[in-house]
């Protein structure tokens, strides 16, 4: 495929790391490493969930990321309506961030039904904030779906744009009324959940760590992901434009 | 582009009003005139109703759950009718040639959701009918006066959801089976205030009429919040 002539970037545009990318990406493979080590063999186990509080290292940060994704999503999405300039960069920051979001968001949920498993002996309860959480999960997935609808690059910018900020609407009504059909229904509430105060300290710095190394993934994948959505858009551009010369070439040779 | 369309932007409300109530009326005389909803949607939330039974295959279960089994039909039912509402709107680029004739996007939304409203009440008194029928769901004069104020709020707010994100999707490649993944997360809300509250309309599990009335708060704000966003969002999302 013969690209090169209509895109007018250097090829140095064309690569989506820098030597910011690259230092991060080492410190979060470094940090990766010593979470690992950390969570895995260092840490202690819990007093009363044993080893599967091994699961926290990764369930917490990434329900943490999940959501810092989505308020990303959000924001960018409220900055991309907002400039008058509709620049698309902001659209491509919340598309990077809710791609990731949705990833980590399945990571959290694996992770906390197999924990929930093994500590309260059930997958799933209908606690407001997991209920929640899937609802947020399945929205994102939609989110995603509207982005990859068509239409022209600022068409696919203004849908997404109002459905992302359309979820923050939805998603604080939908936690009050699970919350509100829960205290109806009395279920068991969940236990566990306020152990986190007396924790050893080698635990909770794991844990801080956890969601240190997370949120440097993030950056990282958002800033890859952002660019490498900029060279579909510039390759989409690309293709009509060479589309178009050809056309012309077509027409020039069949008039001499 | 845009800069031309911002002139076309509601000025006075009168004509938001105006061109709402004209919206309204073309398409409940489209409704009139080709009777989908008569002789395709009622049959098919109907035919939903008796499914129910069948897979639940117990008197007592179906009384208890007769409430939630009504607003869930109710639900499928809305994700039809929002894809028939635009699939009038765009099929022969009816939409564009609104916005190109400088129709407030407001009016529009406005409109098709009144319109979307009456026919979900009708569709809602129908399956609170086939309840009473089909899974001995029965009800006092009381309960009756907050079946209506329950189906009321509950078909605004749908109406508001449904046409908002029918907008949104209206005119892409895919919208039919997008449209409920993108819908149906967003109406759980409703679907939980209205079953609560029509549960206590129907005294289902011995619940008092009293304990159904708070759940119209919910469905209320639900109501009132889609509505405003819907009406605000609605020109940035048709604005091309």
């Amino acid at each position: 495929m013969n690209t090169s002539s209509s895109l007018d970037a250097s090829p140095r545009d064309r690569v989506t790391g820098t030597p910011f990318t690259r230092g991060l990406g080492i410190l979060v493979l470094v940090g990766m490493v010593l979470l690992i080590v950390l969570g895995l063999f260092v840490s202690p186990a819990d007093v009363n969930q044993g080893e599967s509080v091994r699961i926290m290292y990764a369930h917490v940060p990434g329900a943490w990321l999940a959501y810092l994704a989505f308020i990303v999503t959000a924001v960018s999405s409220a900055a991309y309506l907002w400039n008058r300039t509709r620049s698309l960069t902001w659209d491509r920051i919340a598309g990077a961030s809710a791609e990731v979001g949705v990833l980590f968001m399945g990571i959290s949920l694996i992770t906390g039904s197999l924990w929930g498993r093994i500590t309260w002996g059930t997958y799933w309860t209908w606690d407001a904030r997991l209920t929640t959480t899937a609802f947020l999960f399945v929205t994102y997935i939609g989110y995603l779906a509207v982005r990859g609808l068509g239409g022209t690059h600022q068409q696919r910018a203004r849908r997404s744009a109002v459905l992302a900020l359309l979820a923050v609407l939805e998603i604080p009504l939908v936690h009050f009324s699970v919350e509100l059909w829960n205290t109806l229904h009395q279920e068991a509430s969940v236990a566990g959940r306020g152990t986190n105060v007396d924790m050893d300290g080698l635990m909770l710095f794991t844990l801080f760590l956890g969601v240190v190394v997370f949120t440097l993934m993030y950056v990282w994948l958002v800033l890859h992901r952002q660019r490498s959505l900029a060279l579909d858009d510039m390759l989409d551009d690309s293709g009509l434009d060479n589309a178009l010369t050809a056309r012309r070439a077509e027409a020039e040779r069949m008039t001499h | 582009m845009s800069n031309s369309l911002k002139g076309s932007l509601p000025k006075n409300s009168s004509t938001v009003i105006a061109t709402a109530r004209l919206i309204a009326a073309k398409d409940l005389r489209v409704e009139l005139r080709s009777r989908v909803l008569l002789n395709q949607v009622l049959p098919f939330a109907l035919i939903v109703m008796v499914m129910f039974a069948f897979a639940l295959d117990s008197d007592a279960v179906l009384e208890r759950v007769a409430p939630g089994l009504v607003w869930l039909a109710t639900l499928f039912s809305v994700l039809v009718m929002v894809s028939r509402s635009f699939a009038v709107e765009t099929a022969d680029g009816a939409l564009d040639q609104l916005r190109s004739a400088g129709v407030p996007a407001m009016g529009i939304f406005i409109g098709k959701m009144l319109a979307l409203m009456v026919q979900l009440m009708v569709l809602v008194a129908l399956l609170v009918g086939a309840a009473v029928v089909l899974y001995r769901a029965s009800f006092s004069w009381e309960g009756g006066v907050l079946l209506v104020t329950t189906a009321i709020a509950a078909t605004c707010g749908l109406a508001a959801v449904g046409t908002l994100y029918g907008g949104l999707a209206a005119g892409a490649k895919g919208r039919e089976t997008l449209l409920p993944l993108l819908l149906l997360p967003v109406v759980a809300p409703v679907l939980i205030g209205a079953t609560r509250a029509t549960e206590s309309a129907f005294g289902t599990n011995g619940i008092a009429i009293s304990e159904g009335w708070p759940w119209l708060g919910l469905l209320a704000v639900f109501a009132v919040l889609f509505s405003v966003a819907g009406a605000v969002a609605f020109g940035p999302l048709l604005d091309d």
